[in-house]
């Protein structure tokens, strides 16, 4: 599905990335860790198209997306979730649900507002609010039913965990298995490595911009010092 | 009572078209960011087009309204291929850049319309069918303003309809907010700033076509209101129209009754409530703080300490300019000492804008000051020209001591429009003081003192003189102050976090870049001999913010570039007939191919033909 190699990115002149590889499979969940400022959001942003400056090889269906515009990528049905949540606090629930909204796909389920409300029960409720009146667990329940609405074959999601109470990441949790159970790949950053366990199938761990570790979390288990060294537990 | 009802009714009248203009512009700078100083042009030719179509059609009420509509899609389609062919290049360069790139735009429109309408003012026809005057409270009201009055709400319904009740409404709002994010959900950002740019031209387009039976279309229309727009756009919050609606109403009946008991007031007025509601609510009234995600800028790049071999360069350019006067003509020493004018102004305005990272549309005022403080102390206070030159910066200083402390406590655009704001109310007071300033006959007379007066040696005195200013400005950029502005520019945040106290930071840098365009001023004052109200006008601002421009932001050296480059430039091309257009000309050819600037574009120039050497200038 997506294929990331050696992948380089920067700032100006600081230099993020160096030299990520990954890949997401068919219809895989499979999770980014990383310390604050080891690259993730980087590397999810490069996939994206929102960061000028990168060279390397990023493949998604077997076509390089390496430089296109980031509106191209999303409409080759990969949906993006940043980690500010970045919702359109003067829309109302309804209206940023419409800016996301993109036609049906053959290759991809069709989400419709009504199964959004389903799956999503407070924004049903909410839905003549604005973006800027929904506490924080709602913006990011609206973050990713809005790219939804784009009914993308593949998710980046950029921590969905963060800042958000533990009821609410219990929702999310089954918010994820949902989408797997559509037959969406989902790639999720994470800190939390207790949710990103739960929620995924294997895990690649971020450091200073590289990849240091790639494998299950079983192996994480058993190996307790890697975790220590990469993540902050 | 009759009579402050009527005057209320002008005000409104007036508050429609200000708001169409406003509207447009702030449409376009919600969605693109883009500070359009064409949009006066926009206005403007959009009043010509009307004028032309209507005498051309002369079909009555029905081809009057035809008319006004056409002229206004027609500019809205002008619109749209300069969005198309300019704009679209340089979303991503900095804001500055486009600004220059939009004046470009303006000077070529000047011309254009100059070889196409003439430079006669035009008189339009009045509206057929709204000819006359009503009688309202004893007070005769043209129906043409009843009309107005209405036409201005109609046109924000429906503004709001489409804004809310269409998809693209509502991905308009969106992008005002977050384009970067519409983007990544799929909205292809080239058809929507398209479209917001032709909204917004066929706005500005109606607002000037509507003018036509009220006032004559004349070439001056352009920059007569686009300082108003850009006051309105500011006071409602950018990219917000209701907000716009609201503040041109305010302007518009606070300026019909203060002209009854301050005739004198209506050039100042809209810029003393911009800069009292900016200090109340920095964001204006309706205004949100913009969105952090306007895209993924990189950061500036740091200034470099020139290396060895551009240090020797520079130092021979200014061995050669000591020498010069022994050599060459006394008109090229006058036209040195503009050289070395400019130069000390832009790198000041560089100061201020690369090192300490606030925009200016305002440094003009400092120079001014500077200007005329020194020959308000010759002329009134007879003092001599050494006195002058040493007092006046430091009036200058005073002004940017006031206006600064205001300023910074705003950032970007904001900011930039508050030191307009600056610049306009020291011009409004200027112009209007005839007694104290000599209004528009300026101050004459102003010459150097006996020994000084000849070309030469005032060339040696405006050499030391800018030279000292400038040298003086590099160390202030190399020292522990101002790698503090920088650290300031980069980060705000970081700085304050580590306990920096950046409003007062920038306060004292604002007054270090002030004080020493003041410095340029004086020597401007004494090499002319005299002074006028100009000497403070946006014109002269821009140029300043063209020369910084062409030179390039990221070089210390480009300020010097840009000012002999436009210097050199000008004096060439004024000679010339349609000189406007050819120099929007070469502005726009310079931003388009060289986004970084002269300074910039030489050294990529020397790395694509010594591909191992490092950049020379720097
Ligand atoms: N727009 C930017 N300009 C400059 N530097 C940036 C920018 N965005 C991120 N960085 C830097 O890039 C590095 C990696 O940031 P990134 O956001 O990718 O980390 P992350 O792994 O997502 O961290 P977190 O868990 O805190 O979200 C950080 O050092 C950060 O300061
Ligand atoms: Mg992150």
């Amino acid at each position: 599905m997506l294929e990331v190699a050696n992948l380089n990115a920067r700032y100006g002149r600081a230099q993020i990335l160096n030299g990520v590889s990954l890949s997401l499979g068919q219809n895989e969940v499979v999770a980014v860790l990383g310390r604050n400022g080891a690259g993730k959001s980087t590397t999810m942003k490069s996939i994206m198209g929102m960061v000028r400056q990168k060279t390397g090889q990023i493949t998604y269906e077997g076509q390089s997306i390496l430089g296109k515009p980031s509106h191209a990528i999303c409409r080759a049905g990969v949906g993006y979730v940043p980690e500010e949540r970045r919702i359109f606090g003067e829309l109302t629930v309804e209206e940023n649900l419409e800016v996301g909204r993109r036609d049906k796909r053959d290759d991809a389920p069709e989400w419709t507002l009504e199964h959004l409300f389903e799956l999503f029960p407070n924004l049903s409720e909410r839905r003549k609010n604005l973006g800027k009146q929904l506490s924080g667990g709602e913006q990011q329940m609206l973050t990713i039913a809005r790219t939804l609405m784009g009914n993308p074959k593949m998710v980046l999601l950029d921590e969905p965990s963060e800042g958000i109470a533990p009821v609410i990441v219990e929702q999310m949790a089954n918010v994820i298995a949902e989408l797997k159970r559509e037959g969406l790949s989902v790639l999720i950053s994470e800190q939390n490595l207790h949710f990103a366990r739960l929620v995924s199938d294997r895990a690649y761990i971020i450091e200073k911009g590289s990849v240091c570790y790639d494998g299950t979390f079983g192996h994480l288990d058993q190996n307790p010092e890697i975790s220590n060294k990469y993540l902050a537990v | 009572m009759g009579f402050y009802f009527a005057q209320l009714l002008t005000g409104l009248a007036n508050a429609s078209s200000l708001f169409l203009i406003a509207s447009g512009l702030s449409i376009i700078f919600g969605v693109t960011r883009i500070v359009n100083f064409a949009h006066g042009s926009f206005y403007m030719v959009g009043a010509y087009l009307a004028y032309t179509i209507v005498t051309a059609l002369n079909g009555g009420i029905f081809g009057f309204w035809f008319s006004i509509i056409a002229a206004a899609a027609i500019v809205g389609v002008i619109g749209l291929l300069i969005e198309m062919t300019i704009l679209r290049r340089i979303y991503r360069a900095p804001e500055l850049f486009q600004l220059v790139a939009t004046f470009g735009v303006v000077l070529i429109f000047q011309d254009a319309t100059l070889a196409i309408w003439g430079a006669e003012d035009l008189l339009g026809p009045r509206a057929p069918g709204l000819d006359r005057a009503v009688r309202i409270m004893g007070e005769p009201i043209p129906e043409y303003d009843l009309a107005l009055i209405a036409i201005g709400p109609a046109v924000l319904a429906g503004i709001w309809l489409l804004f809310h009740k269409t998809r693209w409404g509502v991905l308009v709002r969106a992008a005002t907010e977050d384009r970067e994010m519409v983007g990544a959900l799929g909205v292809n950002q080239a058809w929507l700033f398209s479209a917001a740019f032709v909204l917004g031209a066929f706005l500005a387009g109606l607002g000037g076509a509507l003018q036509i039976p009220r006032e004559a279309v004349s070439l001056q229309m352009d920059l007569s209101i686009i300082g108003e727009a850009f006051v309105v756009v500011v006071i409602g919050g950018m990219g917000s129209v209701s907000g716009a609606f609201v503040a041109a109403v305010l302007i518009s009946v606070l300026n019909a009754f203060a002209i009854l008991i301050f005739p004198q007031i209506s050039i100042v007025l809209p810029f003393i409530v911009m800069a009292v509601v900016l200090i109340l609510r920095p964001y204006g009234l309706f205004g949100k703080p913009g969105s952090e995600h306007v895209g993924t800028e990189e950061p500036e790049q740091p200034l470099k300490l020139m290396s060895q071999k551009s240090t020797m360069v520079l130092l021979a350019a200014v061995m050669v300019l000591a020498f010069s006067p022994a050599v060459t003509a006394d008109f090229t020493s006058i036209l040195l000492v503009d050289v070395m004018v400019a130069t000390l102004f832009a790198v000041s305005l560089h100061f201020m804008m690369g090192i300490g990272g606030m925009v200016s549309f305002g440094h003009a005022a400092y120079f001014g000051v500077g200007a005329y403080a020194a020959a308000m102390m010759v002329k009134f206070l007879g003092f001599g020209m050494l006195p002058a030159m040493l007092l006046a910066p430091f009036f200058a200083a005073a002004a940017a001591l006031f206006f600064g402390w205001f300023c910074v406590r705003l950032s970007g655009v904001y900011l930039a429009m508050l030191t307009m704001a600056a610049a306009q109310i020291l011009w409004g007071v200027t112009f209007q003081w005839q007694a104290f300033t000599g209004g528009d006959d300026g101050i004459l007379g102003v010459w150097p003192a006996e020994w000084a007066s000849s070309d030469k040696v005032y060339f040696y005195i405006a050499f030391v003189l800018c030279l000292g200013g400038i040298w003086f400005l590099r160390r202030v950029a190399h020292s522990p102050f101002g790698y503090t502005l920088r650290g300031i520019r980069d980060s705000q945040t970081r700085a304050e976090a580590i306990g920096v106290d950046t409003k007062f930071h920038q306060w004292m840098g604002f007054v270090v870049a002030g004080s020493l365009a003041g410095l340029a001023g004086v020597v401007f004052a004494f090499s002319k001999g005299s002074v006028f109200p100009d000497t403070l006008g946006i014109a002269q601002s821009i140029d300043g913010l063209i020369m910084v421009l062409l030179g390039g932001i990221h070089a210390l050296a480009g300020p010097i570039f840009g000012a002999v480059a436009f210097v050199m430039i000008e004096d060439w091309v004024t000679r010339l007939d349609y000189w406007r257009f050819i120099f929007g000309g070469i502005i726009l050819v310079v931003v388009l191919l060289a986004p970084d600037g002269i300074a910039g574009g030489v050294n990529r120039l020397i790395r694509a033909i010594l591909p191992n050497q490092k950049g020379g200038a720097a």
